[in-house]
């Protein structure tokens, strides 16, 4: 099978090593360059303690099973810099420490790792954490990698694996033939194929639509402030207990919650807002403002760290929160791989393996039904092209 | 109600711009992070009394240890200015926010060195670095120094050493004797008007005959080496396009090592403002200073590396202009032609000091590029292969450390193909208590901190 990948972020790279591995003939187009887009412009946590029970969780749990088995022996994992350093979640008040209690109930009967921690423990897992808290959790599955990093590493096994990638190359329509594509006209030819995947992230819409088909992805953009380089300060991943509550909502004013981290390189990560403005990439400043408030919230003792850096990107986000994974409800050769809202890096794994199975007509690891690009959600007006 | 005019940078472009907004009536914030007015120079004939008129001007609120850390591009008018006031040291700066009617923008640039082996040993200095620290301290840089690297500015860095005592063994100019003299050489008319100009450089060329500092073009310094400081450096012979004459290499004895290769133009705040650049490497201003950006003026260095005279009067026009002057007024109409002048001079200055291509040739895999992150020049070639330019900053991480690309920026944009290098949101440190803490709305009235 001749398959064309649309769009090489994180997602079209897994999407593509896993189908070249399984025997694809594959091309990867992007108009851009490799990982340029949402996947450099976020964070890199891979996260079950964020997800509540259902069918987001299982594709989690089953995206942070094979990301080991992924990155086992390649060559590239170095520049992945995996780290399982585990995430705490900490409530400041008191309605927050029932909404998280309540939570980590829940995620422990799905089978998700999620310890109490008390007040000593807390202070030794995080020394500078605020000693004013009302419960912290503590996720041991929790991980991170560099996003670039990881997504670069996955297109060059794709490669490895026979695939084609061709930068520089917008998608621009579809050649069809009866109901079916049968080719991408795009700025560099046309590439014909077997099958098409719709991996092009927040753009997944506007890709849709100039293929002659409807998606319901929207950007929802996101931003984080960078510390300069500093001494071990931060040794998990930390977030506070409203970030439960911001992932699941869809309202367009700004949003945030703290999740603060450390990188390889000594930087500290402070997110991250959530917000609808269209592909509108000015920074404000009162949304900095706001993600600094809440990362002193967790940390006080990081007022006077320097913040060298912010940057952003667009979440592909659809409205029922749920990534789409499947085929095109009305335009056969079309398959969908996009929508992860915040999450992609995490489940890019997960999502390729998933996207294979259902491709090569074999059962998938986990129930992929709630993905289905014929749901209403998915089918809702996209993006103007 | 008359015009508020923001001016970013007290340097001779920032000065001369809130003059002429002044004149034209406007009431004008000029701001700079440093605590003097003057920027890069403060020798020019008619800089005291400038600077007395300005910052005595009633309509002239001056805010100085104030540094731009963002601006916001909103709606249809001039972009608002975020900045911090207050020393840089203490321990918590105001923010406010200033809604300008327009907005000047004269940040200047900074030095531009090119890396080679051995550039981040102690004891090798930038030109700036090492003539700030000599006028700071008074004191000598070296024994034994070697002076290297390509551009009128090798000069005055010579004759602050030399008047501090150091003793300079040679000025190494990379271009070769034939093309600073073309440079020179070209459209003779335009040196008479820039007399002043050329009798500086003249002058320096004077004292250096006196100390016996021999000037030679095309040799540079290809390696700094030594134990924990630099102790010697090799230079050698260049061709035109400065690949490396073979078999040219000499050792040179050196206890401090100083380098130049021209400005590069401080272009994060025209582009958070949303100027389009001019072959990606200016702010691309019209005849008015103007920029693409609506209400946005530029002047002095970040439109085009030409001297204090240059920014003189385009900072002039710019203001005038920015302050609602008539543009057809003689005194605007005196002050572009000047500028025009000045400009016409600092042309040839750069095309007998251009920077040859071929300059990557003396680096060596295991060359440091980007020096707050380690980046080697072997690991950015190896990224650069199939990687965007900001993949391969995240791969690699050059251009992420505290300078934020400042220092290697220009060398890791040539070397790899880049994006903008100059998007930097974040345009000065901001600590994080400082951003958490909600600004002070400020309209840009009337205010001086002293
Ligand atoms: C601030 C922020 C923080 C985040 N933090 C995390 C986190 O901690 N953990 C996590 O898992 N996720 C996180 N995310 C989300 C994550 O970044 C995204 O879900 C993920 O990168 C999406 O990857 P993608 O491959 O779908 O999209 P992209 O990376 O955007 O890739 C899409 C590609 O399609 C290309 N394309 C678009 N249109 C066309 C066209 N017409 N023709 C050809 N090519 C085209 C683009 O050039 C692009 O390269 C965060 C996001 C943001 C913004
Ligand atoms: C190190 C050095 C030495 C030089 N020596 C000579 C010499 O000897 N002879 C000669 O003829 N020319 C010299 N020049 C060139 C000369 O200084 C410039 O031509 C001239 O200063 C340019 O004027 P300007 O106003 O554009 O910029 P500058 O003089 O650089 O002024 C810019 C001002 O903007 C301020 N600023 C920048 N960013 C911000 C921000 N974000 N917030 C607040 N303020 C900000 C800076 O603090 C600075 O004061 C030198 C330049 C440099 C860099």
């Amino acid at each position: 099978m001749r398959v064309v990948v649309l769009g090489a972020g994180i997602i079209g790279a897994a999407c593509a090593r896993e189908l070249a591995l399984a025997g694809c003939a594959v091309t990867v187009v992007d108009r851009g360059r490799p990982a340029a887009g949402t996947t450099a412009h976020g964070e890199g946590n891979v996260l079950v303690s964020d997800k509540g029970p259902g069918p987001e969780l299982e594709l989690a749990k089953l995206s942070r099973e094979l990301w080991p088995a992924v990155l086992d022996g390649d060559p590239d994992a170095a520049g992945v810099e995996w780290d399982a350093k585990g995430g705490i979640v900490v409530a400041t008040t008191a309605a927050g420490a029932r909404a998280l209690t309540e939570f980590a109930g829940g995620q422990r009967k799905a089978g998700v790792a999620a310890e109490d921690l008390d007040a000593a423990a807390l202070a030794a897992a995080e020394p500078h954490l605020t000693r004013d808290f009302t419960k912290a959790v503590h996720y041991p599955e929790d991980a991170q990698v560099q996003p670039a990093g990881a997504a670069t590493a996955l297109l060059a096994a794709a490669v490895r694996a026979g695939a084609v990638v061709r930068t520089g190359c917008e998608v621009l329509g579809a050649v069809r033939r009866g109901g079916r594509v049968t080719g991408v006209r795009t700025s560099g030819g046309t590439i014909g194929g077997d099958a098409f995947v719709n991996a092009a992230g927040p753009w997944s819409g506007r890709v849709a639509m100039r293929l002659g088909a409807r998606l319901g992805v929207r950007p929802r953009r996101g931003e984080v402030l960078v510390s300069a380089p500093m001494p071990p300060t931060v040794f998990h991943k930390v977030y506070d207990a409203d970030y439960v509550g911001a992932v699941g909502s869809g309202a367009g004013e700004l949003q945030a919650s703290a999740v603060v981290e450390s990188t390889r390189a000594g930087t500290i990560l402070l997110g991250s807002s959530r917000r609808r403005a269209g592909f509108d990439d000015r920074i404000r400043p009162e949304v900095l403002s706001v993600i600094a408030a809440k990362a002193l919230r967790l940390f006080p003792s990081l007022a006077g760290v320097p913040v060298m850096r912010a940057y952003g990107g667009f979440r592909p986000f659809v409205a029922d929160h749920l990534p789409v994974i499947g085929a095109d409800p009305h335009l056969d050769g079309l398959w969908h791989a996009t929508g992860h809202e915040g999450a992609g890096i995490g489940l890019s794994t997960g999502t390729a393996a998933v996207l294979r199975d259902l491709m090569l007509g074999r059962a998938p690891a986990i129930d992929a039904t709630p993905f289905r690009a014929d749901r209403p959600a998915a089918q809702s007006e996209g993006e103007a092209p | 109600m008359s015009r508020r005019v923001v001016v970013v940078g007290a340097g001779p472009a920032g000065l001369c711009a809130a003059a002429g907004a002044l004149r034209a009536g406007a009431e004008v914030t000029l701001l700079d992070a440093a605590e003097d007015p003057g920027g890069q120079i403060r020798a020019w004939p008619g800089f005291e009394r400038l600077r007395d008129h300005v910052l005595g001007h009633p309509r002239c609120g001056w805010w100085p240890e104030t540094s731009v850390w963002s601006i916001e591009r909103a709606g249809a008018g001039a972009p608002r200015v975020h900045v911090l006031r207050g020393e840089i040291d203490a321990a918590g700066r105001d923010r406010h926010v200033l809604r300008p009617d327009a907005l000047v923008l004269a940040p200047g640039a900074h030095d531009r060195v090119l890396p080679f082996p051995g550039w981040e040993l102690p004891g090798v200095s930038t030109g700036g670095a090492a003539q700030a620290f000599v006028k700071g301290e008074g004191l000598a840089l070296g024994d034994r120094t070697l002076i290297a690297g390509s551009g009128p500015f090798l000069l005055p860095v010579a004759a602050s050493l030399l008047e501090a005592g150091s003793r300079v063994q040679a000025v190494l100019e990379a271009n070769p004797a034939a093309t600073v003299a073309r440079g020179w050489t070209r459209r003779p008319w335009e040196l008479a008007s820039q007399t002043g100009k050329a009798a500086e450089l003249a002058g320096y060329a004077a004292l250096l005959a006196r100390h016996r500092v021999p000037y030679r073009t095309g040799r540079a310094v290809i390696e700094a080496r030594g134990d924990g400081r630099v102790e010697e450096a090799v230079t050698a012979r260049l061709r035109p396009d400065w690949s490396v004459v073979p078999g040219t290499e000499q050792v040179a004895a050196v206890d401090a090592l100083c380098v130049t290769h021209g400005f590069s133009p401080r272009l994060e705040l025209p582009v958070a403002a949303g100027c389009r650049l001019r072959a990606g490497a200016f702010a691309d201003v019209d005849a008015d200073q103007r920029t693409t950006a609506p209400a946005v003026y530029a002047a002095g260095e970040i439109t085009g590396i030409a001297g204090a005279p240059a920014a003189r009067t385009e900072g002039l026009l710019a203001g005038w202009i920015a302050g609602g002057g008539p543009p057809d007024a003689p005194e605007a109409v005196a002050v572009r032609r000047r500028r025009d002048r000045a400009r016409a001079f600092a042309a040839r200055l750069a095309a007998a000091h251009p920077i040859g291509a071929a300059w990557p040739g003396w680096l060596r895999p295991g060359t440091i590029v980007c020096r707050c992150e380690d980046t080697t020049y072997g690991t950015l070639r190896s990224t650069a292969a199939d990687d965007s330019a900001h993949a391969v900053k995240l791969a690699t991480r050059a251009g992420l450390g505290p300078c934020q690309a400042r220092i290697c920026g220009p060398a890791v944009a040539e070397l790899l193909p880049a994006g903008n290098p100059h998007h930097r949101p974040v345009a000065q440190p901001i600590r994080l208590g400082e951003l958490a803490k909600p600004p002070v709305e400020n309209p840009g009235r009337k205010e001086s901190a002293r």
